[in-house]
């Protein structure tokens, strides 16, 4: 894990990197979550600042395209491909029943202990292996509500 | 050739509107439209103006650029049943409290709703409750009453170059509000209230303060006196149906009303707009003299004073101190009137009539109180002026016109073109430099060429042996072009003067609600004519302003006395108040500073910051020091800037840092 | 710089005489995702000890078997796919336990092992030409895809590479270069199927000191991944097609706009920018003529809705991607207000084989208005799913039966009759039934339908499918990527989910369907941008097709397809052993009992996922 400070100064470098260029606001604020892993608020209006924007402007952008976060996500991420093909493949049982191992609905996403964030996804685009799901980072094809379950239970123990 | 248009089988000439709309309305058709303004940018998110054109199909009206021969129907079926489709979907989402709603009437949403023909809603409701935003006096924001159109975020933004208000989310998750959801407060906000005058329906409204009012009036032990700005004459007719030919100023009507409610002393603002000049024409000599702080800002608009304030702190030594009229009218009001009307103290209440959102700030602010107390107990709007006159059940109409009360109610035409762009300007040429010319002149024309309707004038007038440049501005975005270009020495004035508002005062948010130019240069021109019809042109020559300089400040401008009672101060305003944690513990030691705003980061904070890291790391004072970025330490002029503790160190070295926190540590 | 392409491509040829064997290792992202990279480094590793002298990556040492990586095949769900060259092995499935058998039989020896090879039926397929999938498509896009190496820009140079930019930059004027995407009648492959030769020359006329080119590679349509493949799989193509357009247009700057999900082809064309500006390909004077050219990448940041052009622009201008009116459009004003010519990756893509071949050429294949291949995104429930290329024009009867193989039903049972439905077109196209399998695919043929080309999704449906809730689904995707902006797109797509949703759970009147399709309408004559303006055809499509399914729903309360939960049971008959199988199965244990009695179902609990039904060996749980 990085620390604060190791963190804080990279943001000054992708700042910088980008010369404090407003139209790059996007890259700047992905480069950041990398850094952060979510968006914290006053990083934002530290972005906001050094970038001469309004904190309206750059919250607008943040909370606009899916891939940021302004709060912190769980250790672990889910992400269920809900593509069609996987759609068509049952995708929303592997969805719900994952929500109702983790205590989880649509606006909570993220386990109360920081354990897990489930979050679905419209197309991976490897259609050929639906329903697929992705746990940090990996695929899993062919998933079934339990096989998913499974999943969560050999991370558990 | 002319160019035309066939518009419902009639022929309609256009010549330089961008786009069809604009010739549709030309031809009297009034189509509707919630996100069309013609100052701001062309956003196509109503979908209301559509139209059906020959061989283009249905399209919208606001986005297509006329070209001559079109053939467009405004009303087929199909267009109907989308517009009423547009508006059910709205108010499947809208909170239809409308009876309550203080928007009511002048809500775009309703009158389409009822023009259209709306009986039911058949789509879900699917609203979601919210609570109003009241962290402000100037503004009320409700987002269940939001349509999104997105009008007030291109005003605050595109206009106003503020960008307090912003889109948040997509889809139907979107909302309109401040930064990260906060309250009003908590943003930038200049409270210009723009936003609630573009705004359709209820979600943004000017507060209201009618209801204490009427409870001081209530009051027997109470002497309630209230005064009214230049600006609101000028309109408040609108509501009673006073329009451009029969509008004139309602000065009379509105005197009497008052005295029906039951005020006990009607004054004008005008008469302190006479005085601020006087005050502000002396600084301004004195500055030229001196060669100090040039070019003078106007600081009547409380907006722009905190757009100042807010963005070019070095800016504010511009600022002229004195009050603004609103804010003298407080001083003498609170502290000379007790003693001319004979009554106690804590028993007066004082209420200013004013055209605008932001005077109920400036009224607040802290700058202008008197031991810690606020001049002015209560600022109405002009709308909530209507309102009182509407719930009093006076037919204003038919009113009889009555005179001000004195001393506070006498004025000159100068105090009175207040309300207009350009006004105080004129109104400070009429003061300094009325002499020079000499001979016969109409004294209300000679300085007629600093008005206009541009967002940006320039005029130039010889005087005091050189020529003296004047810039007049409206517009917060034309002001930071002004301010950016006087920084850069682009631009030379002498003079500056700024207003928020398009138009001035006359556009001001608290007026009743306007759409088009019209209505605005109708006000401009009733404070033109009101101006004409008075006796007295130059401020210098109000009897009764010379009468209160003699008794109570110290006889002329500028004296100790008059310093005392009609000037101010500024202060920087923070725009962020954030910090960035940068110990990975959360302990109790001592807390340092290292400013990350945009002057120190370019003076180096980053050097310093891994040099307070690296010392901190090695003298093992992890767990006493606090270490954070912060944004920022308002001290711009001597980045970079460290506070340690309680003390900021300006120009800070590693080594000051260093020895700071040694310091507080042993 | 001018850049000698015929000297590289002879280089290359040289370096790479002495390689008599070749292994191909699909890494598209199907592929990678189902272990490719596994059997790759196992290749690598194990080779030596069994004796295969391999060249991974072009050295001065000489071997004579050379093991790359490669784009998506297309073949995905039967990857990780492994090709043998010169035999034209094509094995798949493949797992890192396999590949020291196949070095040792099919590398060393020509020895095919039949376990791996694909089969048709009863029939072994050794390698793409006996696969009926392939051998039924005419690749030309996807022709390079799944051999060259994407990361090797001297294999796509001595493949012809970078001749027709060459071309463009040296022998053609701006006017001959869009003259030429003119008469080839070359379409946007994006949606619109505006002509992109049209477009191109829209944009050259405008008088502007600064111009732009945008490759849109944000494909977001849920089902869709052609563009993703082109772009892992064959980059330099893109690039090539980019420098084309911008020198037609006149062009100094570009930017290559991909979705973020995408992150292997983001790194691809990443290092396809470079490797093509360090070669000298991109920046100043282009192969020595006076073109100057920079190109850069940007990674999207998840929303769909910047697939429209103007939303795009936006995004890359650091705003929330809202799509603007039209007019201005993108031509007359685009990125910074400077005339900018947007293309799909799949249409730049064409765009070199155009200029090195011809117009006429190009125009051999597919119709007389829509001109040249297609690639098609098949899944859902055909034998068969992946990528597919074929001319305008093919049936679709051709495309589901025959090259993706047939439906099969719940027992893999193949049967034309399993076949309910198509959905081409993804969330903007339309759902066509089995009268439609006649029809050619073509832009405008689709459309009289009610259908639409779109971005190339092409989603199968069985009779196991609900046509509601086909609509629902779709319904569910543009609600929650519309950008909020337009109120008919905003409040419209929310308000008939709601009433799908009300559909599939029972709650609908008769009222409900008109009220639909009223609104369905509504937004699409009036939304904004493209996203909103088809929004309503999946709704719209099955309507007109499926009035009957709907009916079911709203006044029988039934779901045919037996797909909305919410209007199905489980229930355990009393066939039920007490086995608790079930039970066990069950992911939200809602179903309990005791041992050799018959279990029960808690119908609160249960989410209806069917896992009790599938794992009964009884036959015991029924579904109604």
């Amino acid at each position: 894990m990085k620390s604060n400070y190791e963190k804080f100064k990279s943001v000054c470098s992708i700042l910088e990197k980008y010369s404090f260029d407003k139209s790059k606001l996007i890259p700047i604020l992905q480069a950041t979550q990398e850094e952060y892993k979510y968006l914290p608020q006053e990083v934002l209006t530290f972005i906001s600042s050094a970038l001469n924007i309004s904190p309206a402007n750059v919250y607008g952008v943040a909370t606009f395209y899916s891939h940021f976060s302004l709060i912190p996500k769980g250790k672990h991420i889910i992400r269920v491909c809900d593509g069609t093909a996987c759609h068509v493949k049952k995708s929303e049982s592997i969805i719900e029943a994952l929500r109702k191992k983790l205590n989880l609905n649509n606006s909570q996403t993220t386990t109360k202990d920081m354990l897990f964030t489930l979050e679905t996804v419209s197309c991976l685009g490897t259609c050929g292996l639906s329903p697929a799901v992705v746990l940090d980072g990996k695929v899993y094809g062919q998933m079934t509500p339990s096989k998913a379950i499974a999943l969560i239970d050999q991370i558990k123990e | 050739m002319e160019k035309y248009l066939m518009i419902n089988g009639i022929k309609v000439f256009f010549d330089n509107e961008k786009n069809i709309l604009e010739v549709i309305r030309k031809a009297k058709i009034e189509l509707p439209t919630f996100c069309y303004h013609s100052e701001l940018s062309t956003y196509g998110s109503c979908r209301l103006c559509m139209v059906e054109v020959e061989s283009m199909g249905i399209i919208p009206a606001c986005s297509t650029p006329p070209s001559s021969g079109m053939v467009i129907n405004t009303n087929t079926e199909k267009i109907i049943n989308l517009r009423k489709i547009v508006i059910e979907l709205l108010l499947a989402n809208h909170d239809r409290e409308c009876t309550t709603c203080q928007k009511s009437q002048s809500c775009k949403l309703q009158t389409l709703a009822r023009r259209l023909g709306i009986e039911t809603v058949r789509f879900k409701n699917v609203v979601r409750k919210t609570d109003k935003d009241l962290s402000t006096y100037a503004l009320v924001r409700q987002q269940d009453k939001c349509i999104l159109c997105g009008d007030c975020v291109r005003f605050c933004d595109e206009i106003q170059s503020i960008g307090a208000l912003g889109f948040v989310n997509r889809g139907s998750k979107s909302v309109v509000c401040p930064s990260f959801s906060k309250d009003l407060e908590l943003s930038e906000c200049v409270y210009c209230g723009q936003c609630s005058r573009v705004c359709p329906t209820g979600a943004v409204i000017p507060r209201s303060e009618v209801k204490e009012v009427w409870k001081a009036l209530s009051d027997k032990n109470k002497k309630v006196i209230v005064a009214i700005a230049p600006a609101v004459r000028a309109a408040i007719g609108e509501v009673f149906g006073f329009t451009r030919e029969n509008g004139t100023e309602a000065a009379g009507k509105i005197v009497t009303a008052l005295k029906i409610m039951g005020f006990y002393k009607v004054f004008d603002v005008s008469f302190t707009a006479d005085m601020t000049i006087v005050e502000e024409a002396n600084e301004f000599l004195e500055r030229i003299k001196e060669g100090n702080n040039i070019p003078l800002f106007t600081s009547c608009c409380p907006a722009w004073v905190k757009f100042v304030e807010q963005y070019y702190p070095e800016f504010i030594k511009n600022l002229s101190t004195c009050r603004s009229p609103q804010g003298m009218y407080g001083a003498i009001a609170r502290r000379i009137m007790p003693n001319v009307l004979s009554v106690k103290k804590e028993d007066l209440v004082v209420v200013s009539v004013m055209p605008c959102t932001a005077k109920k700030y400036e009224a607040r602010r802290r700058e202008l109180a008197n031991n810690g107390e606020i001049d002015i107990d209560y600022v109405i709007t002009t709308q909530e002026l209507a309102i009182m006159i509407e719930e009093s059940g006076l037919r204003f109409q038919d009113l009889d016109a009555y005179a001000f009360d004195m001393p506070l109610g006498f004025k000159t035409g100068a105090g009175v073109i207040f309300g207009n762009s350009g006004g105080v300007t004129e109104a400070v040429l009429r003061n300094v430099a009325s002499d020079i010319t000499g001979g016969e002149y109409d004294e209300s024309e000679q300085f007629s060429f600093v008005r206009g309707d541009d967002g940006i004038r320039e005029a130039k007038i010889n005087l005091l042996g050189r020529e003296l440049k004047i810039a007049i501005v409206y517009g917060l975005k034309n002001a930071r072009q002004i301010l950016r270009e006087l920084k850069t020495q682009k631009r030379k004035y002498d003079f500056v003067e700024v207003m928020a508002c398009p138009g001035g005062c006359i556009g001001g948010a608290g007026q009743p609600v306007y759409n088009d130019l019209a209505t605005r240069k109708n006000r401009t021109r009733i404070l033109y004519e009101n101006d004409k019809t008075l006796e007295l042109h130059k401020p210098q020559d109000n009897p009764y302003v010379q009468k209160i300089y003699n008794d109570y400040l110290g006889s002329k401008p500028g004296s100790k006395k008059a310093h005392e009672y009609l000037h101010t101060h500024y202060t920087y305003k923070k725009r962020f108040k954030e910090s960035v944690k940068i110990s990975e513990k959360n302990s109790k030691g001592l807390e340092v500073n290292v400013c990350f705003g945009n002057h120190c980061m370019k003076k180096g904070s980053k050097e310093i910051l891994k040099h307070i890291v690296d010392y901190v790391e090695n003298k093992n004072y992890k767990d006493k020091v606090n270490i954070a970025a912060s944004i920022c330490l308002e001290k711009c002029f001597s980045a970079p800037n460290v506070k340690v503790a309680d003390t900021t160190i300006s120009h800070a070295s590693n080594e000051s840092v260093k020895e700071a926190i040694d310091k507080e540590i042993k | 710089m001018d850049i000698d392409l015929e000297t590289i491509t002879r280089e290359f040829a040289n370096s790479r005489k002495d390689i008599k064997k070749r292994i191909i290792v699909c890494a598209g992202t199907g592929c990678v995702a189902n272990g490719s990279l596994d059997v790759f480094e196992t290749l690598t590793s194990i080779s030596k000890q069994i004796g295969v002298d391999i060249h991974i990556e072009l050295k001065e040492e000489i071997k004579d078997t050379l093991i790359s990586k490669s784009g998506c095949q297309g073949f995905c769900q039967h990857g990780p796919l492994l090709n043998i060259l010169p035999q034209g092995i094509l094995y798949t499935k493949v797992k890192a336990s396999d590949v020291k058998e196949i070095l040792e039989k099919s590398v060393l020896q020509d020895e095919i092992i039949e376990r791996l090879c694909y089969h048709d039926k009863d029939k072994v397929c050794k390698g793409q030409e006996d696969i009926p999938f392939y051998t039924k498509q005419n690749r030309i896009i996807l022709k390079q895809c799944g051999v060259v190496d994407p990361e090797d820009i001297r294999e796509y140079i001595a493949n012809n590479g970078y001749k027709a930019a060459k071309k463009a930059c040296i022998d053609m004027t701006e006017k001959e270069i869009c003259d030429e995407l003119i008469k080839s009648g070359l379409r946007g492959r994006g949606g619109a199927g505006f002509p992109t030769g049209k477009k191109w020359d829209f944009t050259r006329v405008q008088n502007s000191a600064k111009k732009y080119v945008i490759c849109n590679g944000d494909e977001g349509d849920p089902g869709a991944f052609m563009d993703r493949s082109v772009m892992e799989g064959n980059p330099h193509s893109i690039i090539e097609g980019l420098i084309i357009t911008s020198k037609a247009i006149g062009a100094d700057e570009g930017y290559i706009y991909v979705r973020t999900e995408y992150s292997l082809a983001v790194s691809r064309m990443q290092k396809a920018v470079k490797d093509a500006r360090d070669i000298g390909i991109l920046g100043k004077n282009i192969f020595g003529s006076d073109h100057s050219f920079i190109l850069h990448v940007m990674e999207g940041a998840g929303a769909f809705v910047c697939g429209e052009e103007t939303a795009l622009i936006a995004s890359i201008e650091g705003k929330r991607g809202m799509p603007s009116p039209k007019p201005p459009i993108p031509s007359q004003s685009g990125l910074w207000g400077n005339p900018t010519a947007i293309n799909n990756v799949e249409t730049l893509a064409n765009v070199p084989i155009i200029i090195n071949y011809g117009a006429d050429n190009f125009k051999k294949n597919g119709t007389q208005n829509s001109a040249g291949t297609k690639i098609f995104a098949i899944t859902g429930n055909v034998l068969n799913t992946g990528l597919i290329e074929v001319p305008f024009g093919t049936t679709l009867k051709h495309v589901i039966f025959d090259i993706a193989g047939g439906v099969p039903d719940e027992d893999g049972n193949l049967s034309e009759d399993n076949f309910k439905a198509v959905q081409i077109g993804g969330p903007s196209g339309g759902c066509l039934t089995k009268e439609h399998l006649d029809i050619v695919l073509d832009f405008d043929s689709l459309k009289t339908v009610g259908a639409m080309v779109g971005s190339g999704g092409f989603v199968v449906m069985s009779k196991h499918n609900c046509m509601v809730n086909v609509a629902k689904f779709f319904m569910q995707f543009t609600q929650s990527e519309s950008c909020g902006k337009c109120v008919l797109c905003r409040e419209g797509t929310l308000q008939m989910l709601l009433m799908l949703t009300d559909i599939t759970e029972g709650r609908a009147t008769v009222n409900t369907l008109s009220l639909l399709e009223e609104l369905a309408r509504a937004v699409a004559i009036g939304s904004l941008c493209g996203l909103g303006k088809t929004a309503s055809n999946p709704v719209l499509s099955t309507l007109r097709y499926f009035k009957e399914e709907y009916d079911a729903h709203v006044k029988d309360k039934k779901c045919p397809a037996g797909e909305c939960v919410k209007l199905l049971n489980y229930q355990i008959t009393d066939k039920c052993i007490g086995c608790g199988l079930c039970a066990t199965k069950c992911p939200v244990r809602a179903i309990s009992g005791k041992l050799k009695e018959r279990y029960k179902i808690d119908v609160p609990k249960c989410i209806k996922c069917g896992v009790c039904k599938d794992s009964c060996k009884f036959d015991a749980i029924v579904r109604s």
